[in-house]
């Protein structure tokens, strides 16, 4: 509703959005440092950035068990849900500025600055995500992730394929962001709210404010435009075309970030449209997720089954992945709140799981590829010889990827195959354990290229110190998860959207 | 906790513990990479004969050291473990096998032999997975030990193999996986409809899934076709054999003795321990078939082992008979059938893993694994080899007096009678062609015999003085395989007595 025509500061709560003025002020902070550094010091930027990060972790975890705060007239909600998501935006972030650092001294020397700069931009958009209840608040956040994605894209700019990528994902991002608007206009003009909960109100009462001449096609055409344009978002077949391009030209942290935290953002989008917004009209979306799902796992596997490039074989994994994460969302239509809450848990944790083990992945491209910049598969032939650890862990978040038992991985596939299970939706479960299998083959042919072929190019890949802090700690965490599956599980039930 | 709740975690994490312990190791301290992976794998066989030791022989139907705390509250699984009179003897096989063939590891290694790490941590992993799938007592549990033998032998297999050893070792791999799919899909079938008698939630647990009908008679079938994917492919009978001559083929002979020895008693098991109990109605309408689909695997397999030049890929296809005795045994759902799956299990992992170390210890001097190549005459070059290659031979055949012949008659024996509503004269056809099938094993164990030890040594061998008798690591790692067969032999009694109180409770369900 936008009856609150008064604003003041004082109606603002002002701890609720504490981390976002945190990243603010650091995004502030680097651009303004940058300047005085001297080109051989701009690394200095990510302490800076680390710093902010950190702040705003602390800042978010003192609001742990304040409740829900609602601020902004309701369009801005800290809840358990957008909670979770903040702490894994933070924490992909800070692993990408370990990932990072020292890929960018090489590759990108003076530009490290805006680097950072547009990093923590995008992660501002990425915390205000999870939270935002409003249609115009949730495009202004997934726009703040997406444009500075189509800058870093371009990083490398001497580089005709890094220009590439940074056009592709220009061009396919902005026609999907006017696709999203038009949907979100349309809904607008059937409920005349742009809050998610009284769109909700409006549609399950169907209670329309005006007259409206067939308010349920222009509902299923605002659902599908939007779900549209989310879809190129997290990259789901038919809407992934830009995503391999872009992975490959675009400097590897950027794919990292691209693969992990622009579709984690994108995802926590999505479930807010569906499951507040739309949530009585599940009959409607769900079948469409059924069918994207199915195509996005079987597309993005089999494509990556002849790869040559590791960034690419990652980049359509990345894209099968997503539709795994698309299952649960699939299957909740017209079902029981018990099977929608285990679903939408489901979708949850394979996010979390995705994120660590995807971004562990690309820390150990990322620390190849400072040796062997072109990311061939064949790169990676007798790694076990000349880096043990790497290739261990390497294989470690490939079987992971893979759904291998008993890795986390297998936890998320294993979860999503329960709720579609548990569905009764047996031909998804069928469609996933088919991707499954061939998941496995081309995750396991890169794992066996590092053991059982002999190196082409002897001599050890230096990694640095930052990076190999990121690849330990997330091999800690992918480990931890292995373990104890309900280290994240046990989240996911807690920080439900809405009450089911 | 109590000694005897930490006694099976010990068994079957220690291990791991070691591989851990190898894995952080430097790369240039092979001998004591070595010596950490006999200390665990010791470990692990100690407490194993601890167990059999404090095991109550008297109460072989009740799970004893159980273990049953919260492991994932989400989906409702726990960490539940436990030995019956069934699982033990398997599991005790288990630690055993590998103590051996870490002891055998010690001085004769595959190629290449500079990848001691890799080699020591991947055995002590396969047997936390191995150790692990006897002794889970729920269904998630039971699931992540079964799979966690994949990638350690698919390594195994594509690292320290021979010939095709990468095709060998991804169609192991896939084909195993496949089946455990459908397994999976089974599980999680019997999970969403079943009640928990204390909870009323769903449960995963073996013991508490026990006596639940699952929503009708239809619906257990298609549930026992998915189980019986999985552990008819592990096990692996006919026509899901395809992977295993491959595999066994060219595994070096450590993987070969496990892969035989306990991998494959691992789908036995799954009948056994999940499919018969959890689903007996089921298991009933499907007994016929797979006593049939054993019948076919026994005579199947002596016939491909009459064609084989392979020494290898001959020991690989008897298995697939030996284990088609064990299906045959499992599939008249009689006591005495069951009894003597388990035994014949046990017996098979003797005999078999034996023969595998023979045939692993002629490539290793003869460098070809061809019948015709080797022999004739090895008893001439090497009469210690020679003589304990006959005697195992024999064993494997079923002479009586040896391991090999109580698994198997008393199989035959059960096809005769088999539990009530069960087509008699159907099973007792089996019976007839599996006691041709034994007359098959019979006729090729005796040509292997006299096509590789008989007669007069080739030349070439003859003058060549690197290929030596038995070595003293050989000695220590075959003795108590060769005392185990001929003990097992003369006093069965001792695996049924252990086995015989589980195993009747069980087969009362089909009485």
């Amino acid at each position: 509703m936008i009856a609150q025509t008064a604003f003041s500061l004082s109606s603002v709560d002002l701890h609720a959005i504490l981390p976002e003025i945190i990243i603010t002020a650091a995004v502030i902070a680097v651009l303004v440092v940058d300047l005085f550094l001297p080109d051989r010091a701009k690394s200095a930027n990510a302490v800076i950035s680390m710093a902010g990060v950190g702040g705003a972790a602390i800042a978010l975890m003192s609001l742990i068990g304040s409740g829900t705060h609602r601020t902004f007239g309701g369009m801005f909600v800290l809840d358990n849900y957008a909670m979770l998501f903040k702490f894994l935006f933070l924490a992909v972030a800070a692993m990408l500025i370990f990932m990072s650092v020292n890929y960018l001294n090489e590759v990108v020397q003076n530009i490290q600055g805006e680097f950072y700069f547009l990093l923590l931009t995008a992660l501002l958009g990425m915390l205000v995500m999870p939270s935002s209840r409003d249609l115009i608040a949730l495009f202004i956040a997934l726009e703040t992730v997406t444009v500075p994605g189509f800058i870093i894209a371009g990083f490398k700019k001497r580089d005709n394929s890094s220009n590439e990528a940074a056009v592709k994902f220009f061009l396919f991002g902005v026609l999907a962001s006017a696709i999203m608007l038009f949907g979100m206009a349309l809904i607008y003009g059937v409920t005349k709210s742009t809050n998610l909960y009284e769109i909700a109100r409006v549609l399950s009462t169907k209670q329309y404010p005006m007259p409206i001449h067939h308010p349920d096609s222009v509902v299923f055409a605002s659902i599908l435009l939007i779900i549209v344009g989310f879809g190129f978002k997290v990259s789901a077949v038919p809407f992934h075309f830009w995503a391999p391009d872009t992975y490959e030209g675009s400097p590897v942290p950027v794919a990292a970030f691209l693969s992990v935290a622009s579709k984690a953002a994108g995802f926590a989008g999505l479930f807010q449209i569906c499951f507040v917004a739309f949530g009585s009209h599940s009959s409607v979306w769900a079948p469409g997720f059924a069918i994207m799902a199915a195509l996005t796992m079987t597309v993005g596997n089999v494509i990556a089954l002849q790869q040559k490039n590791i960034v690419r074989l990652l980049a359509y994994s990345s894209i099968g992945q997503a539709g795994y994460i698309l299952i649960p969302l699939a299957v909740v239509a017209n079902k029981s709140a018990a099977i929608q809450k285990e679903a939408f848990a489901a979708a949850l944790t394979y996010i979390l799981i995705y994120s660590f083990m995807q971004l562990g992945a690309f820390a150990v491209v990322i620390a190849v590829s400072r040796r062997h910049p072109d990311n061939l598969i064949s790169d990676y032939e007798g790694l076990s010889f000349r880096e043990p650890g790497l290739a261990f862990a390497m294989l470690f978040f490939l079987l992971s990827l893979a759904g291998m038992i008993p890795t986390a991985g297998f936890w998320a596939k294993f979860f999503v195959f329960r709720s579609a299970i548990g569905a009764g939706t047996l031909w998804l479960a069928a469609v996933m354990v088919a991707n499954t299998l061939i998941g496995l083959y081309y995750y396991l042919s890169v794992g066996a290229k590092m053991y059982l072929r002999e190196p082409r190019e002897r001599g050890p890949i230096h990694v640095p110190y930052a990076l190999a802090t990121a690849i330990v700690l997330m091999v800690i965490i992918v480990v931890a998860v292995t373990v104890y599956p309900d280290f994240f599980n046990h989240f996911s039930p807690r920080s439900t959207l809405i009450a089911f | 906790m109590t000694f005897d709740q930490w006694l099976l975690s010990l068994v079957v994490f220690l291990p791991l513990v070691g591989a851990g312990v190898i894995a952080v190791l430097p790369k240039a301290q092979p001998a004591l990479m070595r010596l950490v992976a006999l200390i665990a794998s010791g470990a692990a066989l100690v407490f194993g004969i601890i167990a059999l030791v404090r095991f109550d022989f008297h109460q072989s139907r009740v799970f004893q050291f159980t273990v049953n705390t919260r492991w994932i509250d989400s989906i409702g699984a726990r960490y539940h473990m436990g030995v019956d009179g069934i699982a033990l003897p398997l599991l005790v096989l288990t630690v055993a096998l590998t103590f051996l063939c870490v002891i055998y590891s010690q001085k004769i290694m595959p190629k290449p032999q500079d990848k001691v790490k890799g080699f020591f941590a991947l055995v002590l992993l396969l047997e936390t997975g191995m150790a692990g799938t006897f002794t889970s007592l729920d269904l998630v549990l039971f699931f992540v030990f079964w799979e966690m033998v994949l990638v350690p032998m698919y390594f195994i297999i594509a690292i320290w193999g021979s010939e095709r050893k990468e095709y060998s070792a991804i169609k192991f791999f896939l084909y195993t996986l496949f089946g455990s799919v459908f397994m999976l899909l089974g599980f999680l079938a019997m999970y969403f409809k079943s009640v928990d008698p204390v909870t009323g939630g769903h449960t995963f647990d073996m013991i508490r899934l026990q006596g639940q009908h699952f929503g009708g008679v239809g619906f257990q079938n298609l549930v026992f076709l998915g189980l019986f994917l999985g552990f008819a492919i592990k096990v692996p009978m006919w026509p899901f054999h395809t992977w295993l001559p491959d595999a066994h083929g060219d595994a070096p002979t450590v993987g070969s003795v496990l892969l035989a020895g306990i991998l494959l008693k691992m789908g036995a098991y799954g009948f056994i321990r999940i499919a018969l109990p959890l689903l007996p109605h089921a298991a009933k309408d499907w007994a016929p078939y797979i006593g049939g689909l054993a019948v076919i695997s026994i005579l199947y397999g002596a016939l491909c082992c009459l064609a084989q030049t392979d020494i290898k890929r001959l020991i690989a296809f008897s298995s697939v008979g030996h284990m088609g005795f064990v299906m045959l045994g499992i599939s008249t759902l009689t006591d005495k059938g069951i009894n003597a799956a388990v035994f014949g299990m046990v017996a098979h992992g003797v005999i078999t893993g034996m023969l595998f170390f023979l045939a692993g210890s002629l490539y290793e001097r003869y460098h070809t694994r061809q019948i015709d190549d080797i022999g004739p005459g090895v008893l001439q070059k090497l009469p210690r080899i020679g003589a304990i290659f006959v005697f195992v031979a024999i064993a494997s055949l079923g002479l009586p007096g040896l391991a090999g012949f109580w698994g198997e008659v008393i199989a035959l024996l059960a096809a005769f009678n088999p539990a009530r509503g069960l087509p008699v004269a159907l099973f007792r056809s089996y019976m007839v062609l599996g006691g041709i099938g034994t007359i098959l094993t019979a006729g090729y164990m005796l040509w292997l015999i006299q096509r590789l030890n008989l007669g007069v040594v080739r030349e070439k061998w003859a003058s060549d003085p690197s290929i030596d008798d038995v070595r003293p690591a050989e000695v220590f790692a075959w003795s108590p395989l060769l005392v185990g067969i001929l003990a097992l032999g003369i006093y069965p009694r001792a695996i049924f007595d252990i086995t015989n109180g589980a195993v009747t409770g069980l087969a009362r369900l089909f009485t």
